[in-house]
């Protein structure tokens, strides 16, 4: 019972805007207690109304949702007290310092008094901003925020934790840390952790499954090792010398495979069976002048590809044109 | 219920720790409303000569007015503060938390009325300093910091309404002279039987804030007069508790979950 009452059930779930889109259409999405399950898709594909509703801020259309064994429509309060939210704008007080945060914070989820001071000081140091506690937060970066925001979504021990994308806008450093932080949390504490994110590299490195929405429908759900083998084969990529030379090289490369939509560079995904050497030998052979030449493993991108037909930053750049 | 008062005091706290990191939501309604009574009663002295003016310090008279005038400044300021954390999402933060949307409004209006006795103190000081009597007393004095906790309270809650009803700092801002509109075609510089003007008269008769002001100005002027006390509290209570409850129901609007 326990280990249920950690975990996510989603069924069907539909949440409609008036005069708007299905911003969800009808998903179906299961977290294993301590499990980090990442959420990918591109901007406005429906990742942060399914956070919203599995969090109660917004009812669901159509469908059913239980957190923590909990309905997110019939019991909004228990729900709430078992998770931990992070959203996606930091929505923090500048004039208040990150210890008032906590404190507020602590006192609004009901953590008992003698235990709000204490446990303040642990999650400020655990994140790393004990120096800077009694600092206004409106002198934080935008990665103190963010670790702050972490802090206060952990402040009553919940046993789920919702992140929506948390790394948007990080230099490399504070992003490797709150991923260090969330794998730390999924490991000794095990709770379990549903994270959004438009970053093929952190679902890769963070996310035990993932599930890929696009325009409000999963379209793909497993393991990144699973849903990279979907693909199984390679691509390779290779950069023109001459800008001239681009469609020469693609006319070159079609023997090899089917040809891939990028912009930077003419790639393949090879057909079954053929490796570099073979696409290296036959460059030797017929004197084509190639900068460089790169075989690429699949990645969560071919994977969205292969499902929409589209990469993941065109998808991005599709729906703000709409 | 017990549990949510340390909420409603972590929710007060914020609102008066957040004023006071702000100079700029402090100074004025404490400056300001001095000021405009320091200009008005050395420039208006010569009304007390009129025939019926109540006393014949026009400072005594006018001393009213800071009261009503801070509780309407404080008051768009911790409207347009509500408002923002609409618009930048911490009503989201809060509506996550265990929160309960009373104890919001609850708490966000003790923070008003913990301000807004502080400012009256303030005008209070400077009455006794500038030599103003107080004709009701210590007693008066006591009454009048309570009335300034309610006038703060039902403003307060106006403020509340307009910030979750429109979900805008500017807009907030927008509003401001609007009301300031109501405290300047009112009582506070001539008592209503002088005006001598009859639109104004009835604008002014039909005002609320005429009330309030006769209201202070009675304990500080006269002494004990119930009838002006009887209208200046009713008048008050009436649109607090209106604002209240459009309050509320803005809240449970703009505080969506489940």
């Amino acid at each position: 019972m326990e280990e249920r009452a950690n975990g996510i059930e989603v069924h069907g779930l539909v949440r409609e805007y008036k005069k708007g889109p299905r911003a969800v259409d009808g998903i179906d999405i299961t977290v294993a207690p301590g499990e980090i399950y990442g959420f990918l898709g591109p901007n406005g594909a429906g990742k942060s109304t399914t956070v919203h509703v599995l969090t109660t801020l917004l009812p669901p259309t159509a469908g059913t949702a239980r957190v923590g064994g909990y309905d997110v429509v019939k019991e909004g309060p228990k729900v709430r007290s078992m998770i931990g939210v992070a959203l996606q704008e930091a929505a923090l007080d500048p004039l208040l310092t990150g210890r008032d945060h906590l404190r507020l914070q602590a006192t609004l989820q009901g953590v008992r008094k003698h235990r709000r001071k204490v446990q303040a000081d642990e999650l400020l140091i655990r994140v790393g901003l004990a120096d800077a506690a009694d600092r206004k937060v409106s002198g934080y970066s935008g990665g103190m925020k963010r670790r702050l925001d972490l802090a206060l979504a952990l402040v009553h021990m919940p046993r789920i934790l919702f992140l929506d994308e948390p790394t948007t806008g990080l230099d490399p450093q504070s992003r490797t840390a709150l991923w260090e932080e969330v794998a730390r949390l999924r490991r000794e504490e095990g709770v379990t952790v549903f994270l959004t994110t438009q970053y093929l590299e952190e679902a890769d490195v963070l996310a035990d499954r993932v599930g890929i929405i696009d325009q409000g429908k999963i379209v793909a759900e497993g393991t990144p090792a699973e849903l990279k083998a979907e693909i199984g084969r390679p691509s390779v990529h290779a950069i023109p010398r001459d800008e001239q030379d681009r469609e020469k090289i693609a006319a070159f490369l079609a023997p090899f495979g089917e040809r891939l939509d990028t912009t930077r560079d003419v790639a393949v995904r090879l057909r079954d069976g053929l490796g570099l050497t073979d696409i290296v030998r036959a460059v030797d052979a017929n004197g084509v002048d190639i900068a460089d030449l790169e075989l690429r493993a699949p990645s969560l991108d071919d994977v969205f590809l292969a499902k929409t037909g589209r990469t993941l930053e065109g998808a991005a750049e599709e729906t703000e044109a709409r | 219920m017990s549990s949510s008062w340390p909420q409603v005091g972590a929710i007060a706290r914020r609102s008066i720790v957040r004023t006071a990191r702000q100079p700029a939501s402090v100074i004025p309604p404490l400056v300001f409303p001095v000021a405009l009574m320091t200009v008005n009663a050395a420039g208006l002295q010569a009304s007390t000569e009129l025939p019926g003016f109540p006393t014949d310090s026009f400072l005594a008279f006018a001393l009213a007015v800071p009261f009503i005038q801070g509780a309407l400044f404080s008051t768009m300021n911790a409207g347009t503060d509500l408002a923002r954390d609409v618009q930048t999402g911490f009503i989201n933060r809060l509506a996550l938390t265990a929160l309960r949307d009373w104890a919001l409004l609850v708490g966000q209006l003790s923070g008003i009325v913990v301000l807004g006795v502080v400012q009256a103190v303030f005008y209070l000081a400077v009455g006794i300093a500038s030599g103003v009597d107080f004709e009701s007393g210590p007693a008066g004095i006591a009454l009048l910091l309570f009335y300034a906790a309610v006038v703060s309270l039902s403003f307060g809650a106006l403020g509340a309404w307009l910030a979750l009803r429109l979900g805008s700092g500017e807009s907030i801002q927008a509003m401001f002279p609007v009301l300031f509109v109501f405290l300047f075609i009112s009582s506070m510089n001539t008592p209503r039987d002088l005006i001598d003007v009859e639109w104004f008269q009835t604008a002014a008769t039909l005002n609320p804030v005429s009330y309030m002001i006769e209201a202070v100005r009675s304990l500080i002027i006269e002494g004990w007069n119930g009838q002006a006390l009887a209208l200046g509290f009713g008048f008050t209570i009436v649109i607090g508790v209106i604002s209240i409850m459009l309050a509320s129901s803005a809240l449970r609007t703009r505080m969506t979950r489940t």
